[in-house]
């Protein structure tokens, strides 16, 4: 099969839709357009059904008991903010206290920066070298004010799964809530809200082959009932949690995308992890000093991620991006002009962070695009370091280390 | 964010890409930025001692794209120009050059400062050859 430019592997940033989800959408934007609020028509009815499907997908999905459970929102970030401010505000009086972690997505990190300008306490659990949360840790960071355990389910950057089951299982033993950020998990990796004890998850479905602009927080109802103080006022939909009109249309993409991912998670992930590690192979073997971050065992099966000593990030895209859509850590390519926080937690050096490039594969991808991705990889890896003084300085023996750097 | 053509054309192809021996007469290295920063330049002016005029420049780069195109401009610029006259080379100039966006401002002004500190080294390295020439 011929190639076709540019080759999407930024599948972590966003998916396109499913042809199938799009399909499902379509007659939701003409002739089945009612509001599912409407309660004394069939056009409210038929909205209503078409959306409460989508809610049933969602929650088998995630293992949920009911698809009561589940609040449509307009996207992760919008579920993140309504599981944590929510949650502080509604248990305000039994504490002020939120334990996280260093590497959660930036939804995740802002809304807690808030809230501790609002008064609360936070403590950001450092993590291991390899991505991983030692639970150890999130024990030790509890304390009587306790009101929320927030860890992310699988991280953006570096795809490192976490002990979920494990955390869910030190919040019920402490009576403390527990909420998961499953935005990059969801659909790729199993997730039973029930057997991991998990209180509040929130997700997206554009990063499932669904449309943007809609997501999900999952509430439990049961052991706990979980309440929240609402983000805005309103009609009191979703169970007073979420005012607004549902987007009828995205919520039923956002059920069949849900629905295409139960289905399929199993050989589709195989398939996908084939491909990664064919590229990961590929790449290591060709370039030296070039250092996988997070850890292999414990990974998103589309998520690679490696820093290449020597070079920085944006100069490496660059050399791709006419073909090849990928990402970086790098400040360059940030809009806070700080590089990666997820990389250098791991402990890496700033220099690594400027320098992790992300490839993340998705169910369009094929060989033909490893293989062409992989050596045009390899290629601008080679040509940036012929460039670079650092290079040069580290052939020469020199630890860059030891050098005084003048910085602007 | 899209690139201009110059920056482009600067990373495609980038000019005088390499590196002097220290040491050599005449070769005046300049080695400014930090890898924790992103950003780190190496650039390199080779002057004729008699003239004192820049017949060679070279660079090494890591950092972004801007920052290979600055540096690779900037040596382009040397070439042909005396000690005094490279050193009026401002920041401002390669931003214009090169249209560079706001953001990428600190690549043209670390640019400037390699070009400072290469004539700076070539000056410490010369300082008994580049008096007759600075005295003319």
């Amino acid at each position: 099969m011929a190639l076709k430019f540019p080759i999407f592997m930024d599948a972590q940033s966003t998916t396109p839709c499913d042809p199938r989800v799009v399909e499902a959408m379509l007659p939701y934007f003409t002739e089945k357009f009612g509001h599912p609020a409407s309660r004394n028509h069939p056009f409210g009815w038929e909205a209503e059904a078409a959306v409460d499907a989508a809610r049933g997908k969602l929650a088998r999905l995630i293992g949920a008991r009911d698809p009561k459970e589940l609040v449509f929102t307009s996207g992760g970030t919008e579920a993140i903010n309504l599981a944590l401010k929510g949650v502080a505000e509604m248990y305000r009086e039994k504490g002020n206290h939120i334990v996280t972690t260093a590497i959660e997505q930036r939804a995740g990190i802002d809304v807690c920066k808030r809230l501790e300008r609002q008064g609360y306490e936070v403590t950001y659990v450092p993590v291991q070298p390899d991505g991983l949360i030692d639970v150890e840790e999130i024990r030790k960071a509890i304390t009587d004010k306790t009101i929320l355990i927030s860890v992310m389910f699988a991280n953006n950057e570096i795809g490192t799964i976490q002990d979920i089951a494990a955390i869910g299982k030190l919040a019920k033993e402490k009576g403390i809530i527990f909420h998961t950020d499953a935005t990059q998990a969801l659909g790729k990796t199993p997730i039973d809200v029930e057997a991991m004890g998990i209180d509040l998850l929130s997700c997206t479905a554009h990063l499932i082959y669904g449309p943007k602009g809609v997501g999900a927080l999952y509430v439990r109802r049961k052991g706990p009932r979980v309440r929240l103080a609402p983000l805005f006022d309103g009609g009191g939909h979703e169970r007073g949690m979420r005012s607004g009109t549902l987007p009828v249309p995205l919520c039923v993409g956002f059920g069949r995308a849900a629905e295409i991912a139960q289905e399929s998670m199993g050989a589709e992930n195989a398939r996908i992890a084939k491909l990664r590690d064919r590229l990961q192979d590929m790449i290591l073997a060709s370039v030296d000093e070039a250092f996988l971050n997070g850890r292999p065992d414990r990974r998103l099966a589309g998520n690679l991620n490696i820093s290449f000593a020597y070079v920085e990030g944006e100069s490496v895209l660059m050399g791709l991006n006419k073909e090849t859509a990928l990402s970086s850590g790098s400040a360059c390519t940030s809009s806070t002009l700080e590089p990666s926080y997820v990389i250098a937690a791991l402990g890496a050096s700033a220099e690594l962070a400027h320098s992790s490039i992300r490839f993340s594969l998705h169910r369009f991808n094929t060989d033909e695009e490893v293989e062409y991705v992989g050596q045009r990889t390899i290629e601008v890896i080679k040509r940036l370091r012929e460039m670079s003084p650092l290079y040069e300085l580290a052939k020469e023996g020199i630890d860059l280390k030891t050098i005084k750097w003048k910085a602007e | 964010m899209a690139y201009s053509e110059k920056v482009v054309d600067h990373y495609n192809n980038p000019r005088n890409v390499g590196s002097f021996g220290k040491d050599t007469p005449g070769v005046g290295t300049g080695l400014v930025g930090a890898p924790e920063c992103g950003d780190v330049m190496k650039l390199q002016i080779k002057v004729n001692l008699e003239t004192g005029v820049i017949e060679d420049a070279k660079f090494k780069t890591f950092g972004c794209g801007s920052a290979i195109a600055s540096s690779s401009l900037a040596t382009e610029w040397l070439k042909g120009k005396t000690v005094d006259e490279a050193a009026k080379i401002k920041n401002t100039d390669i931003v214009n050059e090169l249209k560079l966006p706001p953001v990428k401002i600190h690549c043209s002004v670390l640019a400037e400062d390699a070009i400072k500190a290469a004539l700076a080294d070539y000056k410490e390295k010369n300082a008994s050859a580049a008096a007759p020439v600075a005295s003319k």
